[in-house]
């Protein structure tokens, strides 16, 4: 309480205590004709400023609710709210606060001592209209302030700062069930070769990071998997999961040659950078800014030829943090 | 001296390029013969195909030139020869849309006689008229788009094309989706079924003539071009607005 009552002693003597301090270049003569000044328009111009850093605020305010309708709406409008308040400010402070001059000759050059000062003068009696410079420029840094504040927030949502846990975690365990996008479990038999087929993980969010896969089927002869999985692709069927490792997009894409022998081999690829990793080798990255391979999910099928996860991925899913290769993926407890 | 011998380099290969056209010159009309002119150097007699381990290799000596033909049918034949995929002049290169070299009776003899090698799927009738755009956007979306775009203007994946399908007629997509050709996936009944590709149809049949209900179109290829466009009238605005509240300094 006793903060807040300090601020607004403060906010009052800045407003009440404005007085006229002698000019610094009185003893010359003027370069700039005098101004008379304006309160109403300054006035204005610390609406206005205050009118941007509302808006950005409230840019702050619309982007911290998770599900709000219409929300990219909202944020852009307050956004171009605020630049364009900042904008009608400078264009008031510019066409009523400045005092204007004609001048004949180009401004003197700056460089020479004498020429130096004039420029100073020039500047300090262009501002001769300004009686409450401390407000304005208190106003300007607020405006400024929570304009640099709104576009700095969104970057909190890159990712939590120090604790990287929950990034770890996937539903995928021993024994859970790939399913279509309805529920329906996926069926060993209608994995088909030459295609591809998007499975999640049976009860879990779809909408997690760790849940969607793509599945394909090869001829097991093409699979050269890293050692160590010789059993993770049961009858030739592999699962990888669907975010792409470099910025997080779904993998939509599936290259399958007609012709292997002349064409480029099999490959999954993301369509917003070309990250392309080959499935027959563990998902390794072949082109693309992709920087680690594609996890690999383990498959067994069970006795009712229902395909399940071994395990949980070989690496953790989505886009890399610093420290991504430091732990394996892990189940929510 | 070096340029008069790459000229007479140039002019004793051109023509034996213009010889190395596998069927030129053939004028018989039945499926075997030009079976045997246009596509038995790559895909061996009676379709057999020729892979990196047959023997004798095929032309030019080169190991591997193209998949065996049995059992893929009137339909993949069909859908190879009407978009002039095939025949390729060169095995290494990815086959795209060009006017096929054969009429339409010529075709429907290839066809055939493709097809006689061994069971494969007919030639598809699908029904685009019983589809539904909307139901298509959704399954476009989910299943083509990531490679053709969403309006299907094509695009890219690693090492290939996918191309525009302003040209692809109703029975030539339903061919694509069920042969996969080149490098796209193939979608059996069980990812996309028959009902399903009428709907897919229906809206690529569409997407040929989509309403532009923004207005201008763009060339319907995303937000570079909406971007550029929309700087240039942006930066026209911003020095509209520079002229209203500025004023010209007199010399």
């Amino acid at each position: 309480m006793r903060g807040l009552r300090r601020w607004f002693i403060a906010f009052v003597v800045l407003l009440l205590g404005r007085k006229k301090r002698p000019p610094r270049f009185a003893d010359r003569p003027r370069i700039v004709p005098p101004g008379e000044p304006d309160p109403r328009a300054e006035w204005l111009v610390l609406g206005l400023l205050l009118a941007a850093a509302a808006a950005a605020v409230g840019f702050i305010v619309a982007y911290s609710f998770d599900h709000l309708p219409h929300q990219t709406q909202y944020l852009g409008l307050a956004l171009g709210l605020a630049f364009a308040f900042v904008a009608a400010a400078l264009v008031v402070v510019g066409k009523r606060l400045v005092v204007t001059e004609e001048l004949e000759e180009d401004y003197p050059l700056p460089g020479h001592p004498t020429a130096q000062e004039e420029l100073e003068q020039l500047v300090a009696e262009s501002g001769d209209r300004f009686t409450r410079k401390r407000l304005l420029v208190g106003g300007a840094g607020a405006a400024a302030g929570a304009i640099g504040a709104a576009l700095v927030v969104p970057a909190l949502s890159l990712g939590p700062l120090l604790d990287t846990g929950a990034l770890y975690e996937t539903p995928w365990r021993r024994g859970v069930r790939l399913v279509d996008e309805h529920g329906k479990p996926l069926l060993l038999d209608e994995i088909e070769t030459e295609t591809f087929y998007t499975a999640y993980a049976k009860g879990a969010d779809k909408e997690l990071l760790g849940s969607p896969l793509v599945a394909v089927r090869f001829e097991p002869s093409q699979l050269h998997l890293p050692a160590g999985r010789g059993d993770w692709a049961p009858e030739g069927v592999v699962a990888y999961s669907k975010i792409c490792t470099h910025a997080g997009c779904a993998i939509a894409l599936f290259r399958k040659p007609t012709f292997p022998v002349v064409e480029p081999g099999p490959a999954l690829i993301c369509p917003c950078h070309y990250s392309t990793f080959d499935p027959t080798k563990g998902g390794n990255v072949v082109f693309g800014p992709a920087g680690r391979a594609l996890p690999q999910l383990p498959l067994y099928v069970d006795a009712k030829g229902e395909l399940r996860a071994a395990g949980n991925f070989s690496g953790p899913v989505g886009p890399s943090w610093s420290g991504v290769r430091s732990k394996a993926p892990r189940n929510p407890s | 001296m070096r340029r008069v011998l790459a000229f007479a380099a140039l002019a004793l290969w051109v023509p034996s390029a213009a010889a190395a056209q596998p069927g030129l010159g053939v004028k018989s009309k039945s499926g075997k013969e030009l079976y045997a002119a246009y596509c038995l150097s790559c895909h061996g007699v009676d379709g057999s195909g020729i892979s990196s381990t047959a023997h004798p290799p095929g032309v030019l000596d080169l190991k591997g030139l193209g998949p065996p033909l049995r059992g893929v049918g009137a339909l993949s034949a069909d859908f190879y020869l009407t978009t002039g995929y095939m025949p390729l002049a060169d095995p290494h290169d990815q086959p795209l849309r060009t006017k096929s070299p054969f009429d339409k009776q010529e075709i429907a003899a290839v066809v055939k006689y493709v097809a006689s090698l061994g069971h494969g799927p007919p030639v598809p009738t699908p029904h685009p008229d019983r589809g539904d755009v909307s139901r298509g956007l959704s399954l476009f979306t989910e299943h083509c788009a990531g490679c053709h775009q969403i309006v299907a203007e094509g695009g890219y994946v690693t090492n290939a094309i996918a191309p525009p399908l302003h040209e692809a007629t109703a029975v030539q997509i339903a061919e694509a989706v069920r042969v996969g050709p080149y490098l796209m996936p193939r979608f059996p009944t069980s990812q996309i079924s028959d009902a399903q590709l009428d709907s897919i149809v229906a809206y690529v049949q569409y997407a040929k003539h989509p309403d532009d209900r923004g207005g201008w179109s763009i060339g319907r290829i995303g937000p570079v071009p909406e971007g550029l466009v929309s700087w240039l009238l942006a930066g026209v605005a911003l020095v509209g607005c520079c002229l209203a509240i500025g004023r010209r300094h007199q010399r």
